[in-house]
């Protein structure tokens, strides 16, 4: 067997890999369902190897603005939590949005509204997507399936968050985070050095050198007209990202008559509806999309054209569903299908709303 | 092949460690896996279960609504997961955890009274093992050799000098468990 094969939870596997990928920081707080990101850092003390700095914070607010005070001064630092400490996070992601910042975020979501419960849910949809804080910003938002994406979204997330100065989130839920699969980890590399970083990122704050100007990092602009064109900059930003930071999985697609959508963790379980439905002879196919924003809404509008029907498959309310009708346009019937507050649906109620909702329709 | 497995029980039983376990043994053998616990706030006392299913193909979804094999440890979890056991499937139950009331007479009923042989062996956290070794008797879907490499990853290096007492316990497992349907 291949040693570097590891079996680990998906919040283990978050830590282990901002380890190895060179992150400079992590500053938590801890909630359920996700304390283990922060518990597996305080294990493996990667201050002692690494370098890397673990700090439970006094609250998600004061580790937020941690993170923001570590990505203005260049460094790769990230914090996690699960969906009310997320909640308190909105404000500090928002400046770290306005002030062009990369960070990266993890929610491990749970049922809310409110304290809610601690089982999975994928909820705060809306929320990551939508806003969530105040202004015109976007979050690059990865929606990991396995615990093997938990690992690999670490580096992807931080790489996407420095290629376009943004902050990104990896929006898992409470399945992802407390299931164990195998995992591969990625290989160590090591921390940037200061004289990279400033390379890498001219504007940060490492202290002021003889004959330079002061770096200063702020999301505040008083002159209405400078904070458009710092608006206009911002939106040209997120037309690139959509341009060219689409992901997203098929699955049976190819011959497919009717169409799930799905993300996370129900796109794990849609996986195994699709494996049902064939059997009974049900042309299904499932569209997964990696990223949540920018979201597939191209290869979903192609589909339009295909398919008879789709069928969007979510722990929550009816969130995504809006995004899925907004790419197809009123060409296909589109629905929706969930469970709240934490309760996850099983394959077969999942093909019993399929065939009740879209296909007998 | 694929075994899609959930075990039931008390917190405290060693429910999860035993999926832990049994994951980690599956891995050894190169098989696919996946463990999902329920993570609620069980303590000791409370209901727990964790579904591992080992497969030689990847594994779509980790959750599931029905089972080839449910391991019953007590008479609340045989009335949460009597009916999920796919026809012909297998449900292991202890004989002190549950005081009959199986009504299933489409699948295969193993019983091992692995509380009165962890009494005897004067170790009760020999339970699972003992429930482990009966399932492995059933349902051979790993090696042995690879149990014991599973428990060499799954236990922290302290715990490692206990390696020996808990494959004891899996053979007696095998030895006691008994077909009643």
């Amino acid at each position: 067997m291949n040693e570097d094969i590891k079996l680990m939870k998906g919040n283990e596997a978050v830590a282990h890999a901002a380890i190895r990928y060179g992150a400079d920081g992590y500053f938590g707080y801890p909630i359920t369902p996700q304390s283990e990101i922060l518990e597996t850092l305080m294990a493996e003390k990667p201050w002692e190897t690494t370098g890397m700095v673990v700090l439970q914070a006094e609250s998600e607010v004061a580790a937020i603005n941690m993170v923001y005070g570590g990505a203005g001064s260049g460094k790769r630092v990230m914090t996690s939590s699960s969906s009310p400490g997320i909640s308190l996070k909105q404000e500090g992601i928002s400046y770290i949005a306005g002030a062009d910042l990369p960070c990266l975020i993890v929610n491990i979501m749970r049922g809310g509204p409110g304290l809610g419960t601690i089982q999975p849910s994928q909820a705060d949809y809306f929320q990551t997507v939508k806003g969530g804080g105040h202004g015109d910003y976007r979050l690059i938002t990865l929606a990991p399936s396995s615990v093997q994406e938990m690992a690999d979204f670490v580096e992807l997330g931080f790489d996407l968050a420095f290629q376009y100065s943004n902050p990104c989130m990896i929006l898992a839920d409470g399945i992802i985070g407390q299931m164990m699969e195998k995992v591969v980890l990625p290989p160590f590399r090591p921390r940037k050095t200061d004289e990279e970083i400033r390379a890498e990122s001219p504007w940060a704050t490492q202290g002021k050198r003889k004959g330079e100007a002061p770096h200063i990092i702020t999301s505040l602009e008083l002159d209405p007209a400078k904070m458009e064109e710092n608006n206009i900059r911002f939106q040209k930003k997120y037309k690139k990202i959509e341009d060219n930071e689409i992901r997203y999985q098929e699955y049976e697609c190819e011959d497919a008559e009717y169409l799930l959508v799905a993300f996370g963790s129900a796109a794990r379980i849609c996986q195994k509806v699709v494996e049902v439905a064939r059997a009974e002879g049900i042309r299904l196919g499932l569209l997964r999309p990696i990223t949540l924003w920018p979201f597939p809404a191209p290869v979903l509008s192609e589909y339009a054209n295909k398919v008879k029907g789709m069928l969007s498959v979510e722990l929550n309310a009816g969130q995504m569903v809006e995004d899925v009708r907004l790419a197809v346009n009123g060409r296909v019937k589109v629905e929706h299908f969930g469970r709240l507050g934490g309760i996850v649906f099983t394959p077969d109620e999942v093909l019993q709303a399929l065939k009740e909702k879209i296909i007998t329709q | 092949m694929k075994q899609e497995i959930i075990i039931a029980g008390f917190g405290g039983q060693g429910v999860l460690s035993m999926g832990k376990i049994l994951a980690y043994s599956g891995l050894m053998e190169g098989k696919e896996v996946s463990w999902m616990p329920s993570y609620g706030p069980e303590q000791r006392g409370g209901t727990a279960n964790v579904t591992v299913i080992l497969s030689d193909e990847p594994i779509s979804s980790p959750i599931l609504n029905e089972y080839d094999i449910a391991i019953i440890l007590n008479q609340p979890s045989l009335e949460k997961f009597e009916d999920k056991v796919k026809p012909g499937g297998i449900l292991l139950f202890d004989g002190y955890g549950i005081h009959g009331g199986i009504k299933r007479k489409d699948i295969e009923i193993y019983q091992v009274d692995a509380m009165d042989a962890a009494t005897e062996m004067k170790n009760e956290k020999a339970f699972n093992m003992l429930i482990l070794g009966g399932l492995l008797k059933i349902a051979p879907m790993v090696e042995i050799e690879n149990v014991i490499l599973g428990l060499k990853k799954s236990l922290p290096e302290r715990h490692h000098k206990l390696i020996p007492m808990n494959i004891e316990a899996i053979r007696r497992g095998m030895e006691i468990v008994q077909k009643i349907i």
